[in-house]
């Protein structure tokens, strides 16, 4: 053609300066993503530990890592209904339902891996029921998991017996969250994923030179893996230092800690990088346009539920693991921490906005929240009021920044 | 001339005992833009409807560059080459323009999203229209203003390889200067040897970019005019019912 081509950019144009400050505007145009978050772990941080000389300790310092780890997975478990605008409220008793499942397996002397996977089976099943109501019938979610999150508590007093109680006793499990690696494997684990940072951003760049497309300098990738090594070795170095006020020492990253970075790992490989993960965005942005684009809607819905029951059931392991029981109570509560820490984070409640770094920031902030005022000694009402006040305060800043982004408030 | 691109005979539907399409005759050429006016109720958007496959005629021929075709599906229309932007656009606003030129028939290489060729061709076809009101083809579409709205669905048929474009109501919501480029591209999609199709209550805007003009009456197509040989007030005249051409009124 003869016209004349007018360069069209990309975003990736500039040295470091421009790319900065093209962030900024992003910032002030209201995608701010996790940044209000950081921002309030470090406030938390200075206020607890002001007020707590326990806060900052070692031994305290582990505790949050075990504790964000479970409210991170099931956080994350969520962010993949979220995505789509809706909501699973019963994500917590889907994992405490499977859990009654394998303990009851267990105790009946079926082999523990096999009784586990039976547990995984049942979750997937219950996501893919409730996926089933809410993409082909069409019942609101919050109505459908409402449903099942009452009618669960009932299944899991039924599996467990009225106040039944059973101990985890096996030592593979139980390993997940009261273990630590050697100390050498948490600089192993930290180089890995500075490794495979620094790889996956090597591979797009290779991929856009391919193609004749500008890259961004390469100093902003070399800043971010930097970044990665040095925050995730201290963090190492911390874990690793002798944290016991016994004899016995104990030092090391909780195994469920690399767990858990995998996991996550995983699941942004998939929405950044995979049809499915961009079609689960286009659905939460606009599921007619989805429609009209060929997507098979109902399919992504029912496959975001049986994702979130999936990983909420591995959140439900990683609970049995720390307290190491299953009781008939499990998951009840947790779920809306859950959605707070999503949207904390910056996952969008109007769904398409959001990723699974953001639901661990978010699941740091309200361990922190809890743990802080647990070491005040301050009652569990406070804390209640405390974590409400956050959740409503992240809605709304969701909510603005929706606005400001020039997206109606209302959902299509 | 040349075949049409498209060529409906006596193509007729209803909805129940209300028979909305009452045997209609309809060309399109490549090249030509063909404006499709006429009152509410008139009956364009079910022609059009039936043109995409999502509501088929019930009677009538299509014939798809001389060739008859039976349409009855969205996807076999768009297979064909025949693609629909809607009035609401149909874009995912927390996206940005690459993903959503590509929605739904994303490139996959070595077993990901082939972001780096998805907005290479992106950016092409969108300089193939001479865009020049988009800033950063990863902008999300959220920050976009309604023309640059309109620009990206109408550049995502180019990228489809459309050999029809049916545009329904594309300055509608627009300003002024929005509704000159939107209509530069019209144009612009056209000279690309592209058929297109307007569907526009704005006569205005009709005789800025159409070369021909299709007039619809309770079901009938009632005139077909070149716009160079019409004028204004004839056209409402025939939209209005007032007029019709072989002179009976």
């Amino acid at each position: 053609m003869s016209l004349p081509v007018t360069p069209i950019a990309s975003g990736h144009e500039g040295n470091l300066k421009d790319q900065f400050n093209a962030y900024i505007l992003r910032l002030k145009s209201g995608e701010m993503g996790s940044l209000p978050a950081i921002g309030a772990t470090l406030v938390l941080t200075a206020i607890f530990a002001s007020l707590s000389p326990f806060f900052l300790s070692k031994l305290n310092f582990a505790n949050m890592f075990v504790q964000a780890a479970e409210l991170t997975m099931l956080s994350a478990a969520l962010v993949f209904v979220l995505l789509l605008g809706e909501i699973d409220l019963a994500a917590g008793v889907t994992a405490g339902v499977a859990m009654a499942a394998f303990i009851v397996l267990v105790k009946a002397g079926v082999p523990w891996v096999l009784a586990l996977l039976v547990g995984f089976a049942v979750g997937l099943l219950i996501g893919w029921v409730i996926g089933f109501f809410v993409a082909k019938i069409g019942v609101p979610s919050f109505v459908v998991t409402l449903a099942f999150f009452l009618g669960f508590q009932g299944m899991q007093l039924v599996l467990l017996g009225e106040g039944g109680v059973y101990r985890v006793e096996i030592p593979e499990v139980i390993a997940i969250m009261n273990n630590n690696l050697p100390t050498w494997a948490g600089y192993l684990m930290i180089a890995i994923t500075a490794a495979v940072s620094l790889g996956i951003a090597l591979w797009d760049r290779a991929r856009r030179a391919g193609s004749g497309l500008v890259n961004r300098p390469i100093s902003i990738t070399w800043i971010k893996i930097s970044a990665i090594a040095v925050l995730g070795g201290l963090a190492i170095y911390v874990l690793n230092l002798n944290r016991s006020q016994g004899p016995v020492p104990i030092e090391g990253v909780p195994i469920v800690v690399p767990i858990t970075i995998a996991i996550l790992f995983i699941g942004t490989f998939v929405l950044d990088r995979t049809r499915f993960g961009r079609h689960l965005y286009a659905v939460g942005g606009n599921p007619e346009a989805s429609r009209r684009a060929g997507i098979k809607v109902a399919k992504i819905r029912t496959l975001a539920f049986v994702i979130c029951a999936f990983l909420a059931v591995i959140s439900g392991v990683f609970h049995s693991s720390r307290i190491g029981s299953v009781d008939g109570s499990a998951g009840h509560t947790i779920v809306l921490s859950g959605v707070a820490a999503a949207v904390v984070g910056g996952v969008s409640l109007f769904g398409g906005r959001g990723r699974l770094a953001h639901a661990a920031i978010g699941a740091v902030v309200i361990t922190m929240i809890d743990n802080g005022l647990g070491l005040l000694g301050l009652s569990a009402g406070i804390n209640f009021l405390v974590e409400g006040g956050v959740l409503l305060l992240a809605a709304t800043i969701d909510a603005l920044a929706r606005k400001r982004s020039g997206g109606s408030l209302t959902r299509a | 001339m040349d075949t049409p691109v498209i060529e409906l005979s006596g193509v007729k539907k209803s909805f129940g005992p209300v028979e909305v399409l009452k045997g209609i005759d309809f060309k399109a050429y490549a090249g030509r833009v063909t404006a499709l006016v006429g009152d509410n109720g008139a009956g364009k958007s079910t022609l059009i409807k039936g043109l995409s496959g999502v509501q088929p005629y019930d009677e009538g021929t299509v014939r798809f560059n001389g060739e008859e075709v039976h349409l009855h599906s969205a996807r076999q229309s768009s297979a064909m080459g025949i693609e629909v932007v809607y009035q609401d656009l149909a874009l995912c606003e927390n996206l940005d323009i690459v993903q959503n030129m590509f929605l739904g028939r994303e490139e996959i290489s070595q077993g990901t999203l082939n972001e780096a060729d998805m907005e290479l061709q992106a950016t092409k076809a969108l300089q193939s229209l001479s865009v020049r009101t988009v800033k950063s083809v990863r902008q999300k579409v959220s920050s976009l203003s309604g023309g640059q709205r309109q620009t990206v669905a109408i550049a995502r048929t180019v990228l489809r390889e459309a050999k029809m474009v049916i545009l329904d109501e594309p300055t509608a919501a627009l300003g002024v200067a929005q509704t000159e480029q939107v209509l530069n591209l019209v144009r612009r999609l056209a000279d690309s040897g592209l058929a297109v199709v307007i569907i526009s209550h704005n006569l205005s805007d009709v005789f800025k970019v159409c070369d021909d003009i299709a007039v619809l009456y309770l079901g009938r197509m009632v005139a077909t005019l070149k716009t160079s040989e019409t004028n204004h007030s004839d056209v409402v005249a025939y939209i209005t019912g007032t007029k019709t051409q072989d002179g009976t009124k």
